[in-house]
């Protein structure tokens, strides 16, 4: 997967990072524990953390363990045995449902999109509280049928609360020059705000 | 045996009728009124009322003096003629039809008088800052008077002048009212004054019993006085209709009587930060009362507070420019303290902590008065989140942690200035000023060589040597200067302390005071995460020294990477305890006047500027000139783990060396903190809590963009009312001088949690 808006492109390199052990990561977890409120937790993001799903599940299961809620932000783009346990102990899934059709997912994104689907699907079927989320990209996907086919699939699915929509930014672009990549979305525009304005008020379960 | 409970509730009847009878019958005890009276209230803000018009008229009036006074350079007008006393002016107002509470401190609203007894120069050059002269009939009357001042320099050894005038001690209260007493204003409503004349009348005859001593000498003394200022506030009141020798009868009286009280005090002294104490939930006993009788209906309940809260917000002393540059802002620290719980864990908040916030929505946001959340995890929960809108609203209250300090002070405590807890009416603080951390370091490092000024001071010994600082080195050294310095620092405060006891002795709000006063000496330090920060780069990275000609260190390069305070690191969070601890200490070894107790602060006000500019380059990277972080905040943009991790390092600086309070100042963008307003009052009520479940000791919250500071730096007429917090107190952005604001322009905006 390869996204053409991507905003992490250095998280792309699978030896590049730090390493760090789940110990490690709990004590600071824990460290910030007291402003996690009753609502608040972890989130784990990337890159895209189901690369590392076993590494994450450990985590999470750590802090279940602990009390702290969970929260996966994925593209959903790997299901497999390790994704499914991972899913068990994950209490929110942020799942960005980057295109609503094969064409444009496999254009602008680089793969299917049916894994992602069959993921959400997993999602319901386990019962996991879902937020959809999109990001809105003027001249690829800032128009009312992709906004429809959206909503099929977020009321398709009870288990998806909120569904959102993200404006494109570019302030990504100064990493592909340090990079020295080419930035494949550069051609587009920034999306303004009253793009987004106009277009949450037809999202079904657009919540604020 | 007379039952003196009957007694004074036979006396007051009708003043005190349908009130809980208890404690507070039987002698001052304005703590017992209160937590045998208040209605903890659970619920939200849905009662409040807006501004009535009357309201609005009387604001926008006020405003447009605001204005003129800002045109006018920042002071409106002087009285030069008159001293500032109690009865030397007569009654003044704004608007005297429409006044609900009134009381101005000189003959006008806004003008300001001129106080010469802490020192004639501070008052003559604070005139002539603005335009005017201190007039002959002011200058010939003090020539015969000993100040506050002179007596100081007169005992004032070389080493003490010389520590001054090299800035290592800074902000000594040596030439003003050193302020930071709170009198129990509420003991005026509550009891009236004949009653507390009566009382110090019966305590003077007691202590002429005691051995005549010094100690018990000065004691009758200041006794004599405060009698004495007792009968001359009456004659104040007088003087606008009013008759306080007996308790308030109503709300308006309860807060009039109050007012009067702190009125009488801001006319006879100049203090620093001359707070107003704990007084919501008290006037809402009166709200509560009046309403049950039905002579009071909630918007008039918001309508006397509102009014109450404009006369603060034109209290006004009169002060120098380089005062400005130490507490820049024109602050009066009028700290009001709202929330906390009582020793037996309800919520001392009521509608009237309601009210009191509710006056920034209704008059406009302020820095005046110092609004102080008392926070604890047993608030209410609405209460929290209405706390949380105000401050993402308005940027101008700060938080205390409650839990932490009722442990100390328990439950009818406040706070004077920005976060120095005392018992109200039982406690009082001898304040004064700060020494300079980073340059005792380099004073300790070049052996008692200043590199700034260029004059010894300290025990003498060669600077260090070598290529590289070694941390065991240079924390002996600072060993040896730190005792030296301690001691010099004591010492320094008690003929400050002794002197203003001798001549500018605050005679009004010690009347307000229990006569057998509890007190503290408050010590500060300044540049702490500037020291904590060169500490660690001496240890954990490579310090070279740059010598100049003589062989005095005046520079580092400091090569590799080293922890920095502000990050969640105990390598450096430890060494940031260990400072505290150490000169905590230290000071606590060299005895102080009246055996008030030891206690420190780490506070700046707006100083982090002057101090840095008065210190060398520091081995943490902090070029010469540079402005310190206030108060106990990470150095800015150090702190590169994110919010969180910032306030868990300031929350492991332990109160308990630290009595006189931590002060830490946040600022954080709106969207770090959610996206809608729900969210950020949810997160940051988090924030909040989390902070303070850490032991943390303060908080000021900044919910704000950098770029709206850089607009208001640009054009500060677009921006007239931008109010933000800087260090334990609020000010009004335009106020700051240029230097200040850019200092916090540049201080961290957390963007991220």
């Amino acid at each position: 997967m390869h996204c053409g808006y991507c905003h992490n492109p250095e998280t792309r390199d699978m030896t590049g990072g730090k390493t760090a052990t789940v110990g490690e990561i709990m004590q600071k977890v824990l460290r910030c524990r007291n402003y996690f409120g009753k609502d608040g937790g972890i989130t784990v993001s990337g890159g895209e953390p189901l690369v590392q799903a076993e590494f994450v599940t450990e985590l999470f299961t750590e802090c279940k363990k602990q009390g702290i809620n969970t929260c996966l932000d994925t593209s959903g783009c790997i299901l497999n045995d390790s994704t499914l346990k991972l899913l068990e102990v994950t209490d929110l899934c942020m799942l960005d449902i980057k295109m609503t059709n094969e064409e444009d997912y496999k254009k602008h994104i680089g793969c299917s999109m049916a894994t992602p689907l069959a993921f959400l699907d997993k999602l319901c079927e386990m019962k996991v509280e879902t937020w959809i989320r999109q990001v809105i990209v003027c001249g690829v996907n800032d128009d009312e049928i992709n906004i429809g086919r959206l909503n099929e699939i977020a009321n398709a699915h009870d288990n998806v609360t909120l569904a959102e929509l993200l404006p494109f930014r570019k302030l990504c672009s100064t990493k592909y020059d340090e990079m020295g990549i080419p930035f494949p979305f550069d051609c587009y525009e920034q999306t303004p705000e009253s793009v987004i304005e106009t277009l949450k008020s037809k999202v079904d379960k657009f919540r604020y | 045996m007379e039952n003196k409970a009957t007694d004074l509730s036979v006396r007051f009847k009708e003043y005190w009728d349908g009130f809980k009878p208890g404690a507070w019958q039987e002698g001052i005890n304005t703590r017992d009124f209160i937590m045998t009276n208040f209605t903890p209230y659970f619920d939200g803000p849905e009662f409040l009322s807006g501004p009535t018009e009357r309201t609005k008229a009387l604001n926008e009036k006020l405003n447009e003096l605001f204005k003129k006074e800002r045109e006018n350079g920042g002071v409106l007008d002087i009285n030069t003629e008159v001293v500032s006393s109690l009865c030397n002016y007569p009654a003044a107002y704004l608007d005297k039809e429409n006044e609900l509470i009134v009381g101005y401190q000189t003959d006008a609203p806004l003008r300001r008088g001129v106080n010469p007894f802490g020192g004639i120069r501070m008052a003559r050059s604070a005139c002539e800052a603005y335009g005017y002269k201190l007039s002959d009939k002011v200058e010939e009357h003090f020539e015969y008077r000993t100040t506050h001042n002179d007596g100081v320099f007169r005992v004032y050894t070389d080493e003490m002048k010389l520590a001054r005038h090299v800035g290592i001690i800074t902000g000594l209260p040596d030439a003003y009212g050193r302020g930071r007493i709170i009198g129990d204003y509420r003991r005026v409503a509550l009891y009236g004054v004949d009653y507390l004349i009566e009382q110090k009348q019966l305590d003077k005859k007691k202590v002429g019993e005691n051995v005549m001593d010094v100690d018990t000498i000065r004691l009758s003394e200041e006794l004599f006085q405060q009698i004495n200022f007792l009968k001359k506030m009456k004659e104040m009141a007088a003087m606008y209709g009013y008759d306080i020798s007996m308790p308030a009868r109503n709300t308006r009286e309860a807060i009039q009587w109050t007012y009067f009280a702190y009125l009488a005090s801001i006319k006879e002294q100049n203090g620093a930060a001359m707070s107003l104490g704990r007084t919501s939930t008290f006037f809402d006993i009166y709200v509560c009362r009046d309403m049950e009788r039905g002579e009071l209906t909630e918007e008039q309940a918001q309508e006397l507070i509102d009014d109450f809260v404009m006369k603060l917000r034109s209290a006004r002393h009169l002060r120098t420019p380089e005062y400005n540059e130490l507490f820049g802002g024109d602050p009066m620290w009028i700290t009001e303290s709202v929330g906390g719980i009582n020793n037996k864990g309800v919520p001392l908040v009521t509608k009237g902590s309601y009210r009191m916030l509710n006056t920034l929505y209704n008059l406009g946001s302020s820095p005046e008065p110092n609004l102080t959340i008392l926070w604890s995890e047993r608030l209410p929960e609405p209460f929290k989140k209405f706390c949380a809108k105000l401050s993402i609203d308005t940027d101008s209250i700060q938080y205390e942690n409650d839990d932490l300090m009722r442990m100390e002070y328990g439950d009818d405590y406040a706070i004077a200035c920005c976060v120095s807890a005392m018992k109200v009416g039982k406690q009082m603080q001898f304040f004064g000023a700060r020494f300079n951390l980073p340059k005792l370091l380099l004073l300790a490092i070049n052996g008692g060589y200043d590199n700034v000024t260029g004059m010894k001071l300290g025990p003498q010994m060669e600077p260090l040597q070598g290529d590289k600082l070694d941390y065991y080195e240079v924390r002996g050294r600072l060993e040896v200067y730190r005792e030296w310095l301690c001691k010099l620092y004591v010492n320094t405060m008690n003929v400050i302390h002794y002197m203003h006891d001798k001549y500018a002795y605050e005679k009004t709000q010690m009347a307000l005071h229990d006569t057998d006063v509890d007190r503290m000496m408050a010590f500060g330090i300044a540049g702490l995460s500037v020291m904590a920060d060169s500490l660690s780069a001496i240890k954990y990275a490579d310090v070279k020294p740059i010598r100049d000609e003589n062989g005095y260190i005046v520079d580092f390069d400091t090569k590799g990477d080293f922890p920095k305070f502000g990050n969640d690191d105990n390598r450096v969070d430890k060494i940031a305890q260990n400072i505290i601890q150490e000169v905590s200490q230290e000071l606590r070894k060299n005895p102080t006047y009246r055996g008030a107790r030891h206690t420190l602060s780490a506070l700046t006000i707006t100083s982090n500027v002057v101090y840095g500019k008065k210190t060398g380059s520091t081995p943490d990277g902090r070029k010469k000139g540079e402005p310190f972080a206030p108060g106990a905040n990470p150095m800015h943009n150090r702190e590169t783990n994110g919010a969180i991790a910032s306030l868990n390092s300031v929350s492991k600086l332990q109160y308990d060396y630290c009595r006189d309070g931590i002060s830490n100042t946040f600022s954080i963008i709106p969207e770090a903190l959610g996206k809608t307003d729900d969210q950020r009052v949810a997160n940051l009520v988090c924030v909040l809590g989390g902070y303070f479940s850490n032991y943390a000791h303060h908080l000021n919250v900044n919910v704000l963009n950098k770029e709206t500071l850089i607009a208001a730096y640009e054009n500060p007429d677009a921006y007239p009312n931008l109010t933000i917090r800087v260090s334990g107190y609020a000010v009004n952005f335009h106020k700051l001088s240029k230097e200040q604001q850019r200092e916090v322009i540049s201080r961290t905006f957390h963007t991220v949690m």
